[in-house]
């Protein structure tokens, strides 16, 4: 006899976890510029995931596929398990959108900013007034609730955005840089909130300059550069496998680059310091000390940043 | 799916409509003001002014004669600017459109509901302007209740014309070309101010063409002046199929526009 349930077996180690996201050779073309190289990866089910990547490496291309605004030009991406090119109404209902630039609409207050959007999804009305000042409270903005978008600062348009994109309850939401101008108080907050929407169930994904906070925050990342995803992991596990726990810095003078070249390290030059990477640094520093004719010397934990100028490399994105 | 300009269109344009009813609501006084005076200074000005050197056109005291033109300017100001620079300030400066897409509501949606909007703004206007005309006493009631109506499907053809401009303009200030070359000529040309009779035949011609104005204004002078013939079957099937056509063509621009 025929049973429903034979078809298919998730894997069956812990808690069963979905892909919300799965991109398969994902490629996007402009012409014949090649923005989003055939690139694979997939987000699960409550995780914080992070794009990293220099200026137009397809970070924003990527998510805008995701968000269904943008079709693809190959491969395959599916969102909830369903095609972006077939279902884009169904998965847009469960999304929420942080985009990269302020799109506020300045003609209404913070809450009718969120009561209108709550009507292009389709929320009625008493639901949506409710909602809208959960979320205002969430975000700490309940005491500006009736003030007009132009007389709210930088940081209090970046939450009013992020409780406008909550507004339909999304079960997974993409953030294009959500800290990005702020100060470090905005920038804290913020954090918090995404951290307790991820305590929730909630799966994010964002893309961000800040490599402290992609470490931070995320889950798991990829740096893409040039269209083409370089690495994907966590945070401590990039840092570990393409630099090492810590970073030896030297002055850069021709003896001290002639001497590090004879100890049989992993390094690199920058403008005016070689960066030495290593899993031991009192003894990278010893030999430094004892061996070379040397300048300033010091040692530091590895970074993402490390990680990421030494994927992407130092020359300047325009 | 998507080869088609008009699928995909649901009734989720009457969600970005409402926007714009909303938005417009908030402001009313200033929205409200310009349909009221508009009529009055024109006809003190030309109609009563200009007009007394002017006996009859056809038959008709000049101020009746351009009291229906007035109306069809204003529904062609209202919806062409609506859907010009008002849209065009939402979709490039505010970006009003990259969030409204960024629901369930797709561009095709945001674009109906924009020029639905257009038309329902010059439908507002023809009803403020009316009360001021029978004030006046220069149109026919109660036949001339029907420009309200008729400047919602004239609205729309405007609301379609200004948006396919929206959709190929490069920066806001090169919706000036169609403003001064396009509108102002069919503000003077389109048998508005004088008949069209007395221009040459060939401009005659070219006028009922190109220029949608001078359709308006026939359907309009023949409701106020109670005063229909045949000649307005073909006026209201000119206007439906270009507005067809241009709605659909602007949907179209637009999507190539936004959707990359």
């Amino acid at each position: 006899m025929f049973r429903e349930h034979d078809m298919y077996h998730p894997p069956e180690e812990g808690p069963v976890i979905g892909d919300v996201i799965v991109a398969d050779n994902l490629e996007k073309r402009f012409g014949n510029v090649v923005a989003v190289d055939r690139v694979s990866f997939s987000v699960r089910e409550g995780e914080i995931f992070g794009f990293l990547g220099p200026n137009g490496a397809g970070k924003t291309t990527t998510m805008k596929m995701i968000q269904c605004v943008s079709p693809k030009t190959g491969g395959t991406l599916r969102v909830f398990g369903m095609d972006v090119d077939t279902h884009p109404r169904e998965i847009k209902r469960h999304l929420g959108v942080v985009p990269q630039e302020n799109n506020l609409d300045p003609d209404f207050t913070a809450f009718q900013n969120l009561t209108i959007y709550a009507r292009y999804f389709g929320i009625p009305r008493r639901e949506a007034e409710e909602r809208a000042m959960e979320l205002l409270e969430f975000m700490q903005l309940e005491e500006k609730s009736a003030m007009v978008i132009e007389k709210l600062s930088g940081g209090m348009r970046r939450r009013l955005i992020i409780a406008r994109a909550l507004i339909n309850a999304p079960k997974l939401l993409i953030l294009d840089e959500p800290t990005i101008g702020l100060d470090p108080q905005a920038r804290h907050l913020i954090w918090g909130k995404l951290r307790a929407l991820q305590a929730e169930g909630n799966t994010l994904v964002l893309t961000t300059h800040y490599l402290d906070e992609a470490a931070r925050l995320c889950d798991r990342l990829v740096i893409m550069d040039r269209g083409k995803i370089l690495v994907e992991g966590s945070p401590e596990a990039l840092v570990r496998r393409h630099v090492g726990t810590d970073i030896v810095e030297a002055e850069r003078t021709p003896d001290v680059v002639a001497c590090i070249d004879g100890m049989g390290v992993r390094y690199d030059v920058t403008a005016d310091t070689v960066q030495i990477y290593t899993n031991e640094p009192e003894d990278v520093v010893r030999t430094l000390l004892d061996a070379c004719r040397h300048g300033a010397v010091t040692a530091r934990p590895a970074t993402l940043e490390d990680v990421f100028l030494k994927l992407t490399g130092r020359p300047l994105r325009e | 799916m998507g080869r088609f300009a008009a699928a995909g269109i649901t009734c989720s344009v009457w969600r970005v409509w409402r926007r714009n009813w909303d938005a417009f609501v908030k402001t009313y006084q200033v929205n409200f003001i310009p349909p009221f005076v508009e009529p009055f200074l024109y006809l003190l000005a030309l109609g009563f002014g200009l007009g007394t050197y002017i006996e009859t056109i056809d038959g008709v005291s000049y101020p009746r004669f351009i009291a229906p033109a007035l109306i069809s300017v204003s529904v062609m100001y209202s919806a062409f600017f609506e859907c010009t620079y008002s849209s065009f300030v939402r979709m490039y400066y505010r970006k009003t459109f990259d969030a409204i897409i960024a629901t369930p509501i797709g561009i095709e949606e945001v674009i109906a509901g924009e020029i639905l909007w257009g038309a329902t703004r010059a439908l507002i206007y023809a009803a403020l302007m009316l009360p001021v005309l029978v004030a006046f006493g220069v149109v026919d009631l109660p036949v001339s209740v029907l420009v309200v109506p008729f400047a919602f499907l004239a609205g729309l053809l405007f609301a379609s014309i200004g948006m396919c401009f929206t959709a190929i303009t490069p920066s806001i200030d090169a919706l000036n070309y169609p403003s001064f070359l396009f509108i102002t000529p069919m503000f003077l040309f389109s048998g508005t101010f004088f008949p069209l009779s007395l221009l040459p035949p060939i401009v005659q011609y070219i006028a009922l063409a190109v220029l949608p104005l001078t359709h308006v204004v026939s359907v309009n002078r023949a409701i106020t002046l109670t005063a229909f013939s045949p000649i307005l079957y073909f006026d209201l099937i000119w206007i439906g199929a270009v507005t067809l056509v241009l709605f659909l063509l602007s949907i179209r621009l637009m999507r190539r526009r936004l959707i990359a």
